[in-house]
């Protein structure tokens, strides 16, 4: 093998990964790679205005695409600018690698200029990271880091390599294959516990499917509509579950938890049995833990064994992928029809009871006149038909897309749902629109939210990523007004914001900017919007008082929501 | 309740890190922490010492698992084992009381490591009964300083700390 430099070895392991995209911020200590790139038309390289962004364009680019994000940024800032993206990437299990360049080797330990210890200050918040000592390490680490990234329960990984590194030569082959002794993520389920977890099945008369992002990164979708449809259970999603199974069926209960449905949160209490696949028993899903389905049994299927018993009693507990757990389930259901003859006879009035909640306090808002957030978002769905891919920001408008935007597909929500990072959604819908650049990418936004990436307009204008912006403005960062309203007596503190006028700063940009100032101009504005072929901002001027409903007081049971 | 828990590692820089950050993070005590290199260098086995209930235990031994660098846990709650620490004890021997040092000493087959005028340093293992029983008795003589290793521990009978193989699949 010819010698080549660490930067060279670099483009050659990103080749054998497949990796046609990045996300990337230079500096000094990215030079020799950076160097390296620009032979390289093959590798789309996306520079953004900064580094956080970076790292949440490469997660809603893996998270649409369910390929491996890639970002390169430089040492020091650029390094530790990354690590909200990085601790959002963790908390929803997105699969990343994030490559931080370093000081020279010789320096590392010194405080050099923009030295940081990014290994040491990202360990907790990635699945694994590394530092490259030495450039015959490089194409191993690197290997290792995109298997892991991708692999069992998914998450990001970092790798920091030096300087030196990248110039140093050597003639060490790409290995073909990963073998790492202490990490071999068990994939297949114990067929001894699904076979006790169907025969649970069997007995119950109120079974719910409550349904997580695992079955979204383990592409388990269409197995989880036809183990629900045999057995006609109900599903609940959670946040990161939503799109697993379709937002329009009528099995489909909405989401759970402090926002969820008054349908979905009564049968997840009234239930006898919960079949949580892929998910992790969050406390804004489970509300009150102790009086979470008080009456039922608990099945659980996760990849990650800590996620079992780690927040509830579990009874019957199974380590393995989504996937091929539902396949087994759906294969004993067929081979055992017999056994659940009773099962099927009972479900109906189980049934009934669901509808009897569905119909009596559906999700809903008082239409008084003035412009609502939430008829917007309806707006959206009723124009996208559920086709586009929508990323959100977090608070108040996270909560009315997850609500009121039927997610039919998986993959078609980007949402910072462990972590909570506002200013995620923009720069990960421009990811995404790297990803498939075709397809319309809708990110829904508050005033406060967008003003935390807004610089990533730049991006959005310099790279032709026609993402849609509609930023649902009420003046007020809406979620902390809304605790503020119904639990601190309407003390407004530090939640009314003054935000710029939107319209001027897309133009400002280069990019285009719309108003909405009542109901009756969103559909136009909205089809004149989503038919543009700019990026675009669409400043919607909503009912600056509108609060999320149903809500589950923080620490209160499920069953008790404030209703509209 | 207090566990022993054996963590085979790969012998590289960060790994501790890793290990004591896992605990730190979660608020799990770590009592003591006893870390080297095994028979094949590439490995280590670290024996710490925690407390918690049943709960946080299974917690601990599940995250330790999931470490990328970690490749066997054993908790020692079921097996049949033996623990051992060693201690090194600085106490205070004057006049007669030498004589009476040393003779405690020889009974608890420790050995004195350095003497001086007015101190003996004395080395002591076995395990954590032995050790109580030997530091009361010294405790009257006034000790000067004291150092632990913390318990180290291994099954017992053909038993042993191992990888267990498997293949690498890339599953991407």
């Amino acid at each position: 093998m010819h010698k080549r430099t660490g930067a060279q070895i670099f483009v050659e392991v990103l080749r054998s990964e497949g990796v046609d995209t990045m996300f990337c911020y230079p500096g000094g200590a990215t030079l020799n790679i950076t160097d390296c790139l620009c032979r390289c038309p093959d590798i789309k390289q996306i520079v953004v205005r900064h580094e956080q962004a970076a790292v949440h364009a490469a997660d809603g680019y893996a998270r649409a695409s369910g390929r491996v994000g890639v970002c390169l940024v430089t040492s020091g800032p650029g390094a530790t600018n990354t690590v909200t993206g990085i601790a959002t990437a963790y908390m929803d299990s997105v699969p990343i690698v994030v490559f931080s360049c370093q000081v020279n080797t010789s320096l590392i330990g010194n405080d050099a200029f923009q030295e940081a210890d990014i290994v040491g200050i990202t360990r907790p918040c990635t699945k694994h990271n590394y530092l490259v000592k030495d450039v015959k390490d490089l194409p191993r680490i690197m290997k290792e880091a995109f298997h892991i990234a991708r692999t069992g329960r998914p998450g990001p990984v970092l790798v920091d390599i030096p300087k030196d590194v990248t110039s140093a030569l050597t003639d060490v082959k790409v290995p073909d294959k990963v073998y790492i002794r202490g990490y071999q993520p068990n994939y297949n389920p114990h067929v001894g516990q699904i076979k006790r977890a169907m025969k649970l099945l069997s007995q119950s008369k109120r079974p719910v499917l409550y349904t997580g992002g695992g079955i979204i990164s383990s592409s388990a979708a269409s197995e989880l509509l036809k183990f629900a449809e045999l057995l006609s259970i109900p599903v609940t999603n959670t946040l990161m579950g939503l799109g697993g199974f379709p937002g329009n069926h009528p099995l489909f209960l909405g989401m759970l938890g402090m926002h969820g449905t008054y349908a979905a949160n009564m049968a997840i209490t009234e239930s006898d049995l919960i079949i949580a696949i892929g998910a992790r028993f969050d406390d804004r899903a489970t509300g009150k833990i102790d009086e979470f389905a008080p009456r039922a049994k608990i099945i659980h299927i996760d990849i990650d064994p800590t996620s079992i018993s780690k927040n509830i009693k579990v009874d019957i507990p199974i380590v393995g992928d989504s996937k091929l757990a539902l396949k087994r389930m759906v294969e004993i259901y067929e081979a055992e029809k017999a056994d659940f003859a009773d099962f099927h006879k009972s479900i109906k009035s189980w049934h009934e009871e669901i509808e009897k909640w569905k119909k009596g306090y559906p999700l809903t808002y008082n239409r008084d006149g003035s412009l609502k957030p939430q008829f917007v978002i309806e707006k959206i769905y009723e124009l996208t038909k559920g086709e586009a891919i929508i990323a959100t920001e977090v608070g108040q408008n996270q909560m009315w897309t997850a609500q009121f935007y039927k997610f039919i597909k998986p993959r078609t929500i980007l949402t910072s749902g462990g972590l909570g990072t506002m200013g995620y959604g923009f720069p990960a819908s421009i990811g995404a629109q790297v990803a498939f650049p075709e397809k319309l990418v809708i990110d829904i936004a508050g005033d406060g939210s967008i003003q935390m990436n807004i610089q990533e307009l730049a991006t959005a204008v310099q790279f032709n990523l026609p993402v849609k912006v509609v930023i649902l403005n009420n003046g007020y960062l809406g979620m902390v007004r809304q605790w503020q309203e119904l639990f601190y007596e309407k003390r407004y503190t530090w939640s009314r914001i003054y935000a710029p006028d939107f319209v001027k700063v897309a133009e400002a940009y280069g990019a285009q900017g719309m108003r909405v100032t009542s109901e009756n101009e969103v559909e136009d504005c909205l089809k004149e919007a989503f038919n543009n072929k700019k990026p675009t901002f669409v400043d919607v001027h909503i009912n600056p008082e509108e609060c999320v409903y149903p809500m589950v007081p923080a620490g209160a049971a499920l069953k008790d929501m404030l209703l509209v | 309740m207090r566990h022993i828990i054996s963590v085979l590692v790969e012998n590289e820089f960060g790994v501790l890190a890793r290990v004591a950050g896992l605990f730190s993070a979660r608020g799990f005590n770590i009592e003591s922490l006893c870390v080297a290199e095994t028979m094949d260098p590439t490995l280590s086995i670290m024996t710490i010492v925690t407390t918690g209930n049943e709960f946080i235990l299974e917690q601990i031994l599940k995250q330790l698992n999931k470490l990328i660098n970690v490749i066997k846990v054993v908790d020692f709650k079921n097996v049949d084992y033996v623990a051992r620490e060693m201690i090194l004890v600085k106490v205070a021997a004057e006049n007669e009381k030498r004589e009476e040092i040393l003779r405690l000493t020889e009974i608890f087959r420790g050995n004195i490591v350095d003497v001086a005028p007015k101190t003996y340093t004395i080395m002591i293992t076995g395990d954590e009964e032995k050790i109580k029983a030997f530091l009361n008795l010294l405790k009257p003589f006034g000790i000067k300083d004291l150092v632990r290793t913390g318990p180290i521990a291994i099954p017992r009978g053909d038993k042993i700390i191992k990888i267990k193989e498997g293949k690498g699949e890339d599953h991407g």
